[in-house]
């Protein structure tokens, strides 16, 4: 594998629900156009990780994070970032899938108005060519203004996923995406995070590790808000440096 | 040794295809032994045995090979759970051509017993290099019980000096076939003796290296870790 360029550098993380501190000194680089993934029992933090590079912390009071992130370069934790700039360029797509209450193609067009003032055929265009990178377009093409919620549950998340890529981010993080899903719909997702990964970066959450294996390039291993171990994904699930990597991967854990 | 896992049952299937292994061996190595002695005093009853014997080396490897697949299919192992049953289903390999290897020495004792009239000192010419292997064979296997790496990373050198051996064996028999003739069809026999004791070495050193790739997770095949020239060659 080439070493790709660092998109994203964590230095000295600290995160704190209240007084709680629940992400401990993380240090930790994220590789441009290659899919990362974090896995560790719950309660591990990797959730958190992940919601810090987009700063979702920020809509609830008492949550804090301590350290830098810079993310081309820039630290994204600075008290006078924008915040909607940073999230259009660093999307999230989460568990259960939230497709908002309105039509397949107003759930696309509504995050675009937000940052862009298109024409109705150049908004047409972006909303198909975000269904057709979210692997939807085919099936929802004749019914678009029919409601996002009368969706499959996988066609949900995708089209999620279509929301997040309709506004073009530069980073996809995404929560558990497929943990709500059946096989293949599971599988749909994880086809369309190889093809994403051509144009994006990529953070996932996951419990599935099988799922880890199979679409990340590099992964890491969290436990009790410390990231333990961090390498190829291959290299984590063939021979891990640690001890207690390897316990957790085969099933040897508490 | 490695902690348990969370499952007991995937404990418990990773531990029946590990003894089922060292059973395999434990029969290869009875096999080995025996085809030796076939070939020092010319048993044709036991000659026949180790050749019978084969059957159930091979019936072992089919049921091997399947637990395995079993196993990779029900529990998706991963880091030294996986390098465990992709080493076990390569040593079960190593371990049936041993057999074959065996089961030639005992039908070569028992033609060159057949024909009578043993003209040169057949079994002294390998009985060094029969009992190194015996050893190298014995502790492959007890490195692959233990998952012992340090153990296993020593056998390997061991296998450069039977190798060795073999050479000056060929060396030896050569000159007997041209000083006397009569004696070819012997030394060819115990020739072909010689390359199958020689062969069943390399088949051991295999393991021990599918041991260090348990262990360490490393490759080291076809590198030059697993070949160190030897220390001294032995008398």
């Amino acid at each position: 594998m080439t070493q790709a360029s660092k998109i994203i550098e964590i230095s000295g993380l600290n995160f704190y629900y209240g007084k709680t501190r629940s992400l401990h000194n993380v240090n930790l680089d994220i590789h441009e156009k290659k899919v990362t993934a974090f896995i560790g029992p719950s309660g591990c933090g990797k959730s958190t990780l992940l919601r810090t590079l987009n700063r979702m912390y920020d809509l609830y009071p008492g949550q804090r994070a301590e350290g830098t992130i810079a993310y081309r370069g820039r630290n994204i934790l600075e008290a006078g970032l924008d915040v909607n700039m940073l999230r259009a360029k660093v999307g999230m797509v989460f568990q259960k899938p939230t497709p908002f209450p309105m039509s397949i193609y107003d759930n696309i067009a509504f995050g675009v108005r937000l940052y862009e003032d298109l024409s109705k055929g150049e908004m047409d265009e972006r909303v198909e060519w975000a269904l057709k990178k979210a692997a939807l377009w085919t099936e929802v093409k004749d019914k678009l203004s029919k409601s996002g919620l009368s969706l499959s549950g996988g066609q949900q998340q995708r089209l999620c996923i279509a929301r997040g890529v309709a506004v073009k981010p530069d980073v996809l993080l995404l929560d558990e995406p497929t943990s709500a899903l059946d096989p293949i719909s599971t599988s749909k997702i994880e086809e369309l995070i190889s093809e994403l990964k051509l144009d994006y970066t990529i953070a996932i959450v996951t419990h599935n590790m099988q799922q880890a294996a199979r679409c990340s390039d590099y992964t890491a291993y969290m436990y009790l808000g410390e990231l333990v171990e961090f390498g190829e994904t291959d290299q984590i699930f063939m021979n891990p440096a640690r001890k207690e990597t390897q316990d957790y991967i085969t099933g040897r854990f508490g | 040794m490695m902690g348990e896992h969370s499952s007991k049952q995937y404990d418990h299937e990773l531990e029946a295809i590990r003894s089922k292994v060292l059973l395999m061996g434990g029969i290869v190595e009875t096999q080995f032994l025996d085809a030796m002695t076939c070939f020092r005093i010319g048993n044709i009853e036991r000659a026949d045995r180790v050749i019978r014997e084969d059957d159930n080396v091979n019936q072992l490897e089919v049921q091997l090979d399947d637990q395995c697949s079993h196993l990779i299919v029900r529990r998706q192992p991963t880091a030294n759970d996986l390098r465990t049953v992709m080493a076990t289903i390569k040593v079960i390999t190593d371990l049936e051509r041993i057999g074959d290897e065996a089961a030639k020495i005992a039908r070569t004792a028992k033609s060159l017993h057949g024909r009578g009239a043993v003209t040169v000192n057949h079994y002294e010419m390998v009985r060094s290099i029969a009992n190194a292997t015996s050893d190298l064979l014995h502790d492959a296997l007890d490195a692959f019980a233990r998952n012992d790496g340090k153990q296993a990373l020593q056998l390997i050198a061991q296998d450069a000096i039977i190798d060795h051996e073999f050479r000056s064996i060929m060396r030896n028999l050569i000159t007997f076939m041209m000083e006397d003739p009569r004696t070819i069809s012997a030394a060819l026999d115990t020739m072909w003796v010689a390359k199958a004791i020689e062969r069943i070495g390399d088949h051991a050193k295999n393991i021990a290296e599918y041991v260090i790739y348990v262990v360490e997770g490393k490759d080291i095949r076809h590198s030059r870790v697993a070949a160190p020239a030897p220390e001294a060659s032995p008398e």
